[in-house]
């Protein structure tokens, strides 16, 4: 009994522990930022590195999902005879819920682990140490960039996601179920409120900047072993997931 | 060098594109659409219940939206609700005696202004107040309104039929 009670401790310390230490790592990062405004060059090849690259799945998972919510929207509307609020319904779930979530989840799948296993490689393979050695600061030459990129790319590719899902939407709705296509945009235009996008774009800002630090971080704090990274890229995809729906939950009751 | 500028071109492609879904979302599914200033003209007008009306509600005559609602607020002194309207531009013949009612559109749908047009010769011009008004038809005073002559009725049956039941028992 002791002994469960002792281990429960020793998990809830060493959670407590990473949580502070990545804090102060964030601290950190946000002390170089203005220097890292100054080699924007970096942060752009990090941009095309977190975003560009993450673009193709994202627009192919935004159109699938608004697919899907076409097709079920429409399904579930029928029963109550008010198809034309499917516009409506699908946008809003999309701009505030799905794009940013979806968006951010993927971004940890793609971006995240590419991120965490490429530090975690640099710090197996002695390339932190060298720059140390050359009196270069790789929390500021290696983190920042890529923190900074992420933090850019999750709401560009959260809106992208939106935009592209309510396409699908669109497309099997009024193309395939014959949902009427001036009562889809008008029911759309009439329910969503400029406050509905920027609540989205304000959750994915805040995902991206979970989901960048907690990737640099664990990369930067593997364990310098093939096995170290692997487990580093692991976590950082849970840790990340799950960090996405916490924070999900408190800003949606924040904002509503 | 060259795979910097293809890096680059890429990077400010998907950078573009994440404004272009951005525009997208904030004007073409919002109400708001591309305005810069205030266009058109205001009117005002009084309502002794809004229901469910909100800022951006579209104003419609003869169900082509001419307008929407740009602000409400709360009379102090009469104790109604104050709607401002803002009508465009090219509607600029509406009678200065017309009506202002809100409607429900549909079942599921939102609260919008209607507007009938008078008979006057004048028209409205910016800053007017809209005299005739209906309230929205708040669907619970509709429902008591009906329960209660419902209920008036009941009662009048319900003595008739008490002061017919002991005749008929009588009968039998």
């Amino acid at each position: 009994m002791i002994g469960v009670a002792q281990d429960l401790w020793l998990s809830l310390r060493r959670a407590l522990e990473t949580l502070g230490s990545m804090g102060l790592f964030l601290g950190r990062m946000l002390a170089y930022i203005p220097s890292a405004l100054l080699r924007f060059d970096l942060v752009v090849a990090q941009i095309f590195n977190a975003g560009a690259l993450s673009l193709v799945i994202i627009m192919l998972c935004g159109l699938f999902i608004g697919m899907v919510l076409g097709l079920l929207g429409v399904d579930l509307l029928q029963r109550v005879g008010s198809e034309d609020a499917l516009g409506a319904g699908a946008a809003l779930s999309l701009v505030k819920e799905l794009g940013p979530v979806t968006t951010s989840l993927l971004f940890a799948g793609r971006a995240g682990t590419a991120l965490a296993s490429e530090i975690g490689l640099m710090r197996a393979t002695d390339q932190l140490s060298a720059m140390q050695m050359m009196a270069v600061d790789p929390v500021k030459r290696v983190c920042v960039p890529r923190f900074l990129g992420g933090v850019i790319s999750m709401p560009l590719l959260a809106v992208i996601f939106s935009a592209i899902g309510i396409f699908g939407t669109q497309l099997i709705g009024v193309q395939v179920m014959s949902v009427d296509a001036g009562a889809f945009w008008s029911q759309m235009r009439a329910a969503v409120e400029l406050q509905d996008v920027m609540e989205g774009v304000v959750k994915s800002f805040a995902f991206g900047i979970a989901c960048s630090l907690i990737a640099v971080y664990e990369g930067f704090n593997a364990i310098p072993t093939a096995e170290g990274v692997g487990r580093a890229t692991t976590r950082t995809v849970v840790i990340s997931s799950v960090a996405t729906l916490i924070l999900d939950y408190i800003l949606t009751a924040v904002m509503l | 060098m060259r795979q910097t500028r293809a890096t680059e071109l890429s990077t400010g492609l998907f950078v573009l594109l994440g404004f272009a879904a951005l525009f997208f979302l904030t004007t073409q599914i919002t109400n708001r659409g591309l305005s810069f200033g205030p266009s058109g003209y205001a009117l005002t007008a009084k309502f002794e219940n809004i229901g469910g009306l909100r800022v951006g509600a579209p104003v419609s005559m003869s169900g082509v939206k001419i307008g929407q609602v740009e602000e409400i607020g709360f009379d102090n002194v009469e104790y109604k609700a104050q709607v401002k309207l803002r009508i465009e531009s090219q509607y600029n013949q509406i009678p200065n005696d017309s009506d202002a009612s809100i409607f429900t559109a549909g079942l599921l749908g939102g609260q919008y202004i209607g507007i009938g047009a008078g008979g006057s010769e004048t028209y409205f011009k910016e800053g007017d107040q809209i005299e005739i008004t209906q309230s929205a038809l708040v669907l619970e005073s509709l429902i008591s309104k009906f329960l209660f002559s419902f209920g008036g009725d009941n009662e009048k049956v319900d003595d008739g039929t008490k002061a017919d039941a002991p005749a008929e028992d009588t009968a039998k």
